[in-house]
């Protein structure tokens, strides 16, 4: 029993990560799950908000009752064309769903209605970006449709974990949500970035889940769940070693941090001459390890047969293509041009995407900024806001719209830059639009002559050998002058026309 | 000859959760080895170009629109249950996390 097992890495020990992927070429498998955001469930029409009580969101097929028969959801079987589509698969001509009949008390039916050697979707690939800009193909095998379980809460026990608990209660509102599984063909020649490759993998069929409108896409919530598969070979024209699949690690750091710990112990392992088991281990998000599971059932062990309740599913051409006329942009050709839209260089690109800035930036553009002004914004002031108050871009207290408006501002002399800065100060604080902000603080640039004339005549006069130097026709410190000029009138002044009229006083100009 | 032995027969007993005695697994491996044996005749005359048949109707696209239907109260939805706590079923423990 999996008990017994628990701790995992007995026998062997934890090897230095980059000795590890010197030693070994390390190959990962992902299966992803995405709950899909649809209205009602997969095969029946019970609601499927979030957080509801318990129990309140079932039918008489959520919970398998006795006679109680599946009708498909048409809008689920579109997401998941859509899926497919975007991760450049077929899509069957005709594909059916199939039962996998394991006993658990999540799955009310005693079986989970999935589709097994007919998938909806196969053969595609996902190219994606690394934060360097390495580009990277990954290899989908396969998308298919299946239901979510129950959730089941563990009761009593010293821990409140399944292990020591009393009894278990179960919620079926989760109960047949619509899943799409999307299955990777092995992922080698990565080395030692193939955590990061997991990573990338993972993020980038989240936004793509975002961008199709198929589901929130929440990983806190659990709409997108990763099983990370990995093994290792002495060289990458080695045979491929036993795999262990990681189950349900669901942040992108965690992803990253299982595939690197699965290297470091299964290397470990084999380094000591042990052999790899071929079993499911849990991602312990606390701790930072995994630890064995049971060992992996065979396919057969789950007794597949074809669904008697549901006929084929045939997408007729007609309608495969009308979706795929609705598609957005892949991530990675939406990057590349932006990229030349906005003539950013490559590693000003990439700082923007790892910043997570693209929507923001091209709503700013949107807004009517320039796309270098743009960035300046968001990667300069607002990052280092974000990062003082730990929180991402998009959460700070300010949108797109607004930093549009303030560097039309900005464009049109009515602020200058440091003015502007001033004036973003107030926007993030909370006192209105940016011309609220400048109207309140009494921001705007002061270009009035009289009033400058003023303030460049006692600065002058304050510092006369620099007045001096000037008329003499050295023009170097006009810059002190101006100065002066900025701090008197608290940076309001317009330093173009204070450089003007300081030349025109000493009669440079 | 034979193709199914009560080996496997206990084997598919166990995954199913089904308990049966020694004489039920004799029998059943020899009804069973029948329907295999008939399962394989057929698949002789078949030939690669027939598609495999998995409903009996020629249907297909069954579809239902995505619209919410009022689901069991939740007492309803409990009624079965031999045991329930805070509108959840109540289980005996479950020995083994997926």
């Amino acid at each position: 029993m999996s008990a017994s097992t628990h701790g995992g890495t007995a026998g062997s020990v934890l090897v230095d990560y980059d000795d590890a992927v010197r030693r070994y070429d390390p190959v990962i498998g992902i299966e992803v799950h995405v709950e899909l955001g649809t209205a009602t469930k997969m095969f029946d029409a019970a609601p499927t908000e979030f957080g509801a009580d318990p129990n309140t969101q079932v039918t008489p097929v959520s919970l398998g009752l006795p006679g109680a028969l599946p009708v498909l959801n048409r809008t689920a079987v579109e997401s998941a064309i859509k899926i497919g589509l975007a991760l450049n698969c077929q899509i069957a001509e005709l594909c059916r769903f199939a039962r996998k009949n394991y006993f658990y008390p999540d799955v009310p039916k005693n079986f989970q209605t999935s589709q097994y050697d007919e998938p909806i979707a196969f053969d595609g690939y996902l190219d994606v970006e690394l934060a360097d800009g390495t580009v990277v193909r990954v290899e989908i095998e396969r998308a298919h449709m299946e239901e979510d379980a129950g959730k089941n809460t563990h009761v009593g026990g010293a821990t409140g974990r399944i292990h020591g608990a009393e009894y278990s209660l179960v919620d079926y509102n989760r109960a047949g949500i619509p899943l799409v599984e999307i299955v990777t063909r092995p992922i080698t020649g990565m080395g030692d970035r193939a955590p990061e490759v997991a990573r990338a993998y993972v993020q980038t069929l989240r936004d793509i889940f975002r961008g199709l409108g198929v589901s929130e896409a929440r990983m806190e919530r659990g709409n997108v769940r990763a099983d990370v598969n990995l093994s290792l070979r002495p060289t990458p024209d080695a045979p491929l070693g036993t795999r262990t699949e990681t189950k349900n690690v669901n942040s992108f750091r965690s992803v990253e941090r299982a595939v690197r710990y699965e290297i470091s112990r299964q290397a470990g392992v084999l380094d000591a001459g042990g052999t790899v088991i071929q079993e499911t281990r849990h991602w312990h998000e606390d701790t930072g390890v995994t630890t064995s599971g049971r060992v992996k059932s065979d396919a057969e062990d789950y007794r597949y047969f074809p669904e008697p309740d549901l006929v084929p599913v045939a997408p007729s051409r007609a309608w495969v293509e009308e979706i795929r006329a609705t598609l957005p942009e892949a991530p990675v050709a939406r990057r590349r041009r932006l990229q030349t839209e906005w003539g950013y260089a490559d590693a000003e690109m990439r700082d923007v995407v790892n910043a997570g800035a693209i929507e923001l930036i091209e709503a700013t553009v949107a807004a009517g900024a320039a796309p270098a002004a743009a960035r300046k914004w968001w990667m300069g002031e607002l990052a280092r806001t974000a990062n003082t108050e730990g929180v991402e871009l998009a959460d700070l207290p300010v949108t797109p719209e607004q930093i549009g408006q303030l560097q039309g501002l900005v464009d049109s002399g009515r602020i200058n830059d440091k003015l502007a800065r001033q004036v973003l100060a107030g926007v993030l604080a909370g006192e209105g639009s940016p011309e609220e902000v400048v109207t309140a603080r009494g921001l705007e640039v002061v270009s009035d002559d009289g009033a400058l004339l003023a303030a460049v005549d006692d600065a002058l006069a304050a510092q006369p050998d620099v007045a001096d130097k000037i008329r003499g026709g050295n023009l170097g410190p006009v810059g002190a002058i101006i100065g002066a000029v900025m701090k008197a009138t608290r940076g309001q002044a317009d330093a173009a026309r204070v450089r003007e009229l300081v030349l025109e006083r000493v009669g440079q100009g | 000859m034979s193709t199914i032995n009560r080996d496997e027969v206990a084997r598919l007993a166990g995954l199913a959760r089904i308990d049966l005695t020694q004489d039920e697994l004799t029998r059943l491996a020899g009804e069973l080895d029948v329907i295999v044996e008939s399962v394989a005749r057929v698949s002789e005359i078949a030939t690669p170009d027939v598609p495999a048949t998995s409903h009996p109707l020629p249907l297909t696209n069954v579809y239902r629109d995505d619209v919410p239907e009022e689901p069991l109260p939740v007492a309803d939805a409990l009624a079965g249950a031999p045991s329930a706590e805070g509108g959840r079923f109540a289980v005996p423990q479950i020995l083994e996390e997926d």
